[in-house]
C-alpha cells in the first residue's frame, strides 16, 4: 500500500481492495450462471441419449414411421427436413445477402433505408407462429402452392431472412473502410468494389449468421404445424410440389402419443435432429477455416 | 481535350509566385472551399498542379491537406456532409461539374494512402484487379511486371506472385500499393503521407521511386516531413488552419519564403 503514500488518491488502497472484492463475486456469480445453463443442457442430452440412443440403428434411419414403436423410423421427416433446408437456404441465402450487400453498400444512408433496418430488427423478433400464419395465408392459400415443400420452405425463408440480413451486414461492416478506398481510388464502382473485395472479405462472418439461421429453420415447429405439413407421411417427397413432413414435426407427433416407447422414439428422433445441426456446423467451420487462412 | 497553355492560368494563382510557371497545368484549382457540414476545412484555395512535376502540400497537423487532397479525384463523396465550393478543373474540366462521372475521374487520377491497405488477395491479383475492371485487354502478365517494376518492388516479389499481399513487409506493401496505382496508368498521382508508416530505408525506397516517376506522371504528395517535401518537390503549397498561405517554387519556399508566417514553419521544423 506504500506506493500510494502521499498520492492524489490517498485512500484508494480501501477502494481498490472492496473492487477487487466485487469483482469476484460478480465474476463468481457469472461463471455460477454460465455452469448452470450447461449442467442443465447436460442432463437433457444424458436424458434424450439414454432414452433414445437404443433406437438408434439403421431401421430406425430407414423406415417410414408406423403404428408400431418397433416398425416405426424417421425416414420421410429426415428427408423432407434435408429438402426442406436445402430449399430454404436456395431461397433464403441469395436474398438476404444480397439484402445486406445493398443495404450496407449501394443505397445512400437515406431515411428509408433506416426505416428498413428498423423493420427488419423488428422483424426479427416476431414470434414464428405469426410466419405461419403469414405462410398459410400467402403461400398456401394465397398462391394455392397447398401443403407443398414450397410453401414450407418459402415460410421458413421468411422467418430466417431477417436473421441473416443482420448478420450480414454485421460482417459486411466490420470490413474495413481502407479497402474500400482502395478500390474506388482505382476507379472501381460501388457494385465491382461490393462483389470483389466486400463480401470475399466478410464471407465468414456472413456464413456464421446464415448457419445459426438455418439452424433455427431446422428446429421450427410452429410455422411448419400452421402451415398444416403432414405428421404423417409415408411416402417421399419426389419435388418441390409435394407434400412433406420434417423433424421437429415427427418427433412432436410422436411425443404427444400416449405410449412409453413412442417417447423413447421422439428421443432418438431429438438425436438425430442434433446430429444434422452439428453436421451444419461442423461444415461451417470448415469452410470458415478454409477462407480465413487464405485470406490471412 | 485543349492543354492549358501558362498564360491560361488565371492572374490570382500566380501572382505570389517568383518565376512564371513555364509548365502545362494539369489541374487548377480556383477558390476552391471545403466544408464538413458547417465546419469550414478548406478556404479558398487557389493554386496549379504542374504536369510531370511533383507538388508537396505541406503545413501543421489538421490544416486541411488531406481534405484537399482527397477533393482532387472525388474521394472526399464518400464522406457525408462534405460540400465544396469553387472549380477545379482537369484539362480544362471541372471535375465537379454535372456530368463528370467521379469513377471516370478517379480511374484517371490515383491515390496512394497514408496506411498502406492492399487488397488481402495476392500480389499479382492487387495490381490486375483495377486494370480488368476497367476493360484492360492487354497481357496482365506484362502489365503486372511492369509495374511492380516502376514501383521497385519487381525483384523482391518476382518469386510470389501469388502469395497473399499481406504477408509483405509495410514498405513493401506501400510499393506495392503505388504499384496497383501506377498499373491504371493515371494521369495524375495523389499522396497522402506515403511514407509515415514506414522506417527510414523504406521512405528513402520511396523517395526514390517518386523521382523516377515524375518523368512520366504528375505527382501531388501531401507530407509532414520538410526535408522530403525539400527533396523531392519541384513545388510546394503551405497552407494553415485552412488557408494556402504560400505557393512557390519548392527552393523559394524553403530558401527565401515570401511569408512570415511560412518562414516560422519551414525553419521551425528544420532547426
Ligand atoms: N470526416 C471528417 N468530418 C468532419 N471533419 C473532418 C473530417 N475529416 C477532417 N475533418 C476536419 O477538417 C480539418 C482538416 O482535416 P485534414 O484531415 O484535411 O487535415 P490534415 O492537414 O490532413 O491533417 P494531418 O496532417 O493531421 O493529416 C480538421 O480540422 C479536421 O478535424
Ligand atoms: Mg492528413
Amino acid at each position: 500500500m506504500n506506493i500510494l503514500n502521499g498520492s492524489a488518491y490517498p485512500n484508494n488502497g480501501v477502494h481498490l481492495n472492496k473492487r477487487h472484492r466485487k469483482a469476484k463475486l460478480f465474476s463468481m456469480l457469472c461463471s455460477l450462471v454460465t455452469w448452470l445453463g450447461v449442467a442443465l443442457l447436460g442432463v437433457l442430452l444424458y436424458q434424450v441419449s439414454s432414452d433414445g440412443f437404443k433406437w438408434l440403428d439403421l431401421q430406425f434411419l430407414t423406415s417410414f414411421p408406423s403404428r408400431f414403436p418397433y416398425k416405426a423410423g424417421i425416414k420421410s421427416a429426415l428427408v423432407g427436413t434435408l429438402w426442406l433446408i436445402s430449399m430454404v437456404a436456395f431461397i433464403a441465402i441469395p436474398i438476404g445477402v444480397a439484402t445486406a450487400l445493398y443495404l450496407e453498400e449501394l443505397s445512400g444512408q437515406g431515411r428509408m433505408n433506416r426505416l428498413i433496418e428498423l423493420n427488419i430488427s423488428n422483424l426479427a423478433g416476431v414470434p414464428s407462429i405469426v410466419y405461419g400464419i403469414i405462410g398459410l395465408a400467402v403461400f398456401v392459400r394465397g398462391l394455392a402452392l397447398e401443403r407443398s415443400l414450397v410453401a414450407g420452405a418459402l415460410t421458413m425463408s421468411l422467418l430466417i431472412l431477417p436473421v441473416i440480413i443482420i448478420a450480414s451486414r454485421e460482417a459486411i461492416k466490420s470490413v474495413p473502410m481502407s479497402i474500400r478506398h482502395a478500390a474506388f481510388a482505382l476507379g472501381a464502382t460501388r457494385l465491382q468494389t461490393a462483389r470483389d473485395h466486400v463480401l470475399p472479405a466478410s464471407y465468414s462472418g456472413i456464413l456464421t449468421g446464415v448457419i445459426l439461421a438455418l439452424s433455427r429453420a431446422i428446429g421450427e415447429t410452429a410455422p411448419l404445424i400452421m402451415i398444416g405439413a403432414l405428421t404423417y407421411v409415408a411416402f417421399l417427397p419426389e419435388g418441390p410440389m409435394d407434400s412433406f413432413t420434417a423433424l421437429p414435426i415427427q418427433i412432436y407427433n410422436w411425443v404427444s402419443r400416449p405410449q412409453q416407447e413412442f417417447h423413447q422414439l421422439a428421443a432418438g428422433g431429438i438425436i438425430v435432429l442434433l446430429a444434422v445441426l452439428l453436421m451444419m456446423n461442423t461444415i461451417a467451420i470448415v469452410i470458415r477455416y478454409k477462407t480465413e487462412r487464405k485470406y490471412k | 481535350m485543349s492543354l492549358l497553355i501558362p498564360h491560361d492560368i488565371p492572374q490570382a494563382i500566380t501572382k505570389h509566385i517568383s518565376k512564371p510557371m513555364t509548365e502545362e497545368a494539369v489541374l487548377n484549382l480556383n477558390h476552391v472551399s471545403i466544408k464538413y457540414s458547417d465546419k469550414t476545412a478548406v478556404n479558398d484555395v487557389s493554386f496549379v498542379i504542374a504536369k510531370h512535376k511533383v507538388t508537396s502540400i505541406i503545413g501543421p497537423s489538421g490544416c486541411g491537406k488531406s481534405t484537399l487532397l482527397r477533393s482532387l479525384n472525388r474521394m472526399n463523396d464518400f464522406i457525408p456532409g462534405v460540400s465544396i465550393d469553387g472549380e477545379i478543373t482537369f484539362n480544362n474540366q471541372d471535375l465537379y461539374s454535372k456530368g463528370v462521372d467521379a469513377v471516370e475521374v478517379r480511374r484517371r487520377i490515383g491515390m496512394v494512402f497514408q496506411k498502406p491497405n492492399p487488397f488481402p488477395k495476392s500480389i499479382y491479383k492487387n495490381i490486375a484487379w483495377g486494370p480488368s475492371i476497367n476493360g484492360f485487354d492487354g497481357s496482365m502478365e506484362e502489365l503486372v511486371e511492369r509495374s511492380l517494376k516502376q514501383a521497385a518492388l519487381w525483384n523482391e516479389v518476382k518469386d510470389r506472385l501469388h502469395e497473399s499481399a499481406l504477408s509483405l513487409s509495410g514498405g513493401q506493401q506501400q510499393r506495392l500499393c503505388i504499384a496497383r496505382a501506377l498499373a491504371m496508368e493515371p494521369d495524375i498521382l495523389l499522396m497522402d503521407e506515403p511514407c509515415s508508416a514506414l522506417d527510414p530505408i523504406s521512405t528513402a525506397h520511396i523517395e526514390d521511386l517518386i523521382f523516377e516517376l515524375k518523368s512520366r506522371y504528375t505527382i501531388v504528395i501531401v507530407t509532414h516531413n520538410m526535408h522530403q517535401a525539400a527533396r523531392i518537390s519541384d513545388y510546394t503549397a503551405f497552407m494553415e488552419m485552412g488557408e494556402l498561405i504560400e505557393f512557390d517554387v519548392t527552393n523559394e519556399i524553403f530558401t527565401r519564403p515570401k511569408q512570415k508566417r511560412t518562414e516560422e514553419y519551414v525553419t521551425g521544423r528544420f532547426g
